[in-house]
């Protein structure tokens, strides 16, 4: 693989970019003209977890891409579909990996082009503090894995470039079981930090406020997980009790849009899980809820 | 006839600025908030909007020099009932004392100090724009009624409920009050905390479909844990919420929880959706969606000393 096209410089964006340019030619298509020019001008930095400048090339024109083996959207999954239209008519041959949370971002991709794609799901985490700088605070895996008729060995290629990079990572036939484990996580704890503007912490994993309407949204999205046939690969109750330690408050990157006042990713995570309930007929009354809530605060601001 | 109102806000000041009209009743109020308390001592209790007045009040936020009254009218906020009335309950040694707040404990709270209690509901609704002054937003009726475990005797309840009417705000006597109690709780249960997590006024709420659903499955809950409780609703609190939405009613009013929230105070949630809870888990009635909305406010609330 020589070339690889990461498209949106958010936080695992940049992680992904900076790290993958170590070991292949990295072009980040950006949105913003000023972000590809600072990017190609001074590097991005990589600080925390590992301290290095990564030397990349960077571009906001779609046209001015030329080819790639891979490309990896990145963008919010409220922004995917544009970023699709951007690589379409590229690199018909090329692999496209996405990695956003929760359900719903390969169809957006199909929508613009043929090319095989590569589903992914990740767990690190880091901050972005400006256009040139990112801090890896979330050395955790990426996991990968097939979507409609896509290889095997397509997703193991890029399994091999991830893990040459020194990110973690791990390869699996089915990403399903992964997938909805995080995905109940972000629809319960994520939507109810969102609604109530609490950082994930000691509140969330108590018995009953809000840890107990923790627990009994995701007993109902479990519900939806195993009616459609999933079984999770991870306790999304023991996912939620193991990240909060002591002393420990993460606002959810659904809480940082809240603050910032954004549109949220609402659709793809407690809103897929509606809407799979529906296509299955299992009853979600508080799922339902939460995302009618949502849904109107987004309103009030946007 | 003497009357103190006990907590002097909006709901308070329309009480006492209107009684206090009246020949023959002298008013007291007892409120925490000293620049409210004086700017009523210096120039009146002032009223706007629905009503005009200006009104002789006699206000304290020393309790200790309240005089003896025939009736207390307890208008705080309900998580400061239990405070406000032990400070007051001296005044009240042989009077009755009526609560016109949100919610569901506040005469059990007032019952704790003082034995001749009076259940009410008032439906009237105002802001206070500034020290000493009022702005009366909306009209509506009172119902009093005796507290069932610790009751003031019918006489005294008719007394001040007579007096209320004659001073322009319509008030019933009636032999239970849990009805329009339940009514407005349920009202108030399943409008006030979906426009504080939202952040819409009550008619866009209702504009909403999906929203609009929660708040009846939030209404169809308060009505079967009322049921249960052999309380019999006056009315469907349903057609309060679509009268409410009405634009010359309530469209564009943020419900109290929401200016609460806004301000970042704590809010009556523990007394409407937590009690309707709380009633509902005693008597085996579910209720998922008033417990959700319980877990959401008190994690707004727990978000302010966070962050």
């Amino acid at each position: 693989m020589r070339t690889v096209c990461v498209v949106g410089a958010g936080a695992i964006g940049s992680l992904i970019a900076a790290h993958l340019s170590r070991v292949v030619r990295v072009v980040v298509l950006t949105r913003r003209d000023e972000q590809a020019a600072a990017l190609a001008e001074h590097g991005l930095r990589v600080s925390g977890l590992r301290e290095f400048t990564a030397g990349l090339e960077a571009t906001s024109s779609p046209a001015a891409l030329t080819a790639f083996e891979l490309a990896i959207v990145t963008t919010k999954a409220t922004d995917v579909s544009e970023a699709a239209q951007a690589l379409e008519g590229h690199s018909e041959e090329a692999v496209i990996m996405t990695i956003q949370n929760g359900l719903g971002a390969e169809e957006l991709v199909r929508q613009h082009g043929p090319w095989p794609i590569v589903a992914g799901t990740t767990l690190m985490g880091g901050t972005r503090h400006s256009d040139t700088h990112v801090e890896f605070e979330l050395d955790a895996p990426t996991w990968l894995g097939p979507y409609e008729g896509t290889r095997h060995e397509q997703v193991e290629r890029v399994v091999s470039l991830f893990r040459s990079a020194g990110l973690q990572v791990e390869g699996f036939s089915d990403l399903a079981p992964s997938r909805w484990s995080k995905l109940v996580f972000n629809a319960s704890v994520g939507t109810i930090s969102a609604l109530t503007e609490l950082p994930h912490s000691a509140p969330f994993v108590e018995h009953e406020g809000v840890g107990g309407l923790v627990r009994a949204v995701i007993s109902e999205v479990s519900t939806v997980a195993t009616a459609a046939g999933i079984q999770l690969a991870e306790d999304p109750w023991e996912l939620n009790v193991r990240a909060v330690d002591d002393d420990y408050a993460h606002p959810p990157s659904i809480l940082l849009d809240v603050w910032a006042r954004r549109r949220t990713e609402v659709d793809f995570n407690i809103g897929a899980i509606v809407r799979e309930a529906d296509r299955l007929d299992v009853a979600v009354p508080l799922s339902r809820a939460l995302y009618a809530l949502l849904k109107a605060k987004e309103s009030s601001y946007t | 006839m003497r009357v103190c109102v006990v907590g002097c806000g909006a709901v308070g000041s329309l009480f006492a600025a209107n009684l206090a009209r009246l020949d023959d009743v002298e008013v007291w109020a007892y409120d925490l908030d000293r620049a409210h308390v004086q700017a009523i001592n210096d120039g009146g209790l002032r009223l706007s909007g629905a009503g005009e007045a200006i009104a002789e009040v006699h206000a304290t936020s020393d309790a200790s020099t309240l005089p003896a009254c025939d009736f207390g009218v307890v208008a705080t906020k309900a998580m400061h009932t239990a405070q406000a009335i032990e400070a007051c309950a001296h005044a009240f040694r042989h009077g009755s004392v009526g609560s016109v707040q949100n919610g569901i404990g506040n005469e059990e709270a007032i019952a704790a100090h003082v034995q001749r209690v009076i259940r009410g509901t008032t439906f009237p609704a105002g802001i206070v724009v500034a020290p000493g002054h009022v702005r009366w937003d909306v009209r509506g009726e009172s119902v009093l009624g005796p507290f069932e475990p610790s009751p003031a005797p019918t006489p005294e309840i008719e007394r001040l409920a007579d007096a209320c009417t004659r001073a322009d705000m319509p008030t019933r006597a009636v032999a239970d009050a849990r009805g329009p109690q339940w009514r407005k709780v349920i009202f108030n249960a399943a409008s006030n905390p979906v426009g504080a997590v939202t952040g819409l006024t009550h008619g866009r709420v209702c504009e909403r479909p999906d929203l609009r659903g929660l708040v009846s499955a939030l209404v169809d809950e308060g009505k079967a844990v009322a049921a249960a409780q052999g309380v019999e609703l006056d009315q469907d609190p349903e057609s309060l919420i679509d009268h409410a939405a009405r634009p010359d009613v309530a469209y564009e009013h943020k419900a109290s929880m929401l200016q609460d929230v806004e301000a970042k105070r704590s809010t009556e949630i523990d007394y409407l959706n937590g009690a309707i809870a709380r009633v509902g888990d005693e008597l085996a009635v579910p209720t998922p969606f008033n417990e959700m909305m319980t877990a959401l406010v008190k994690g707004l609330e727990a978000s302010w000393s966070q962050s």
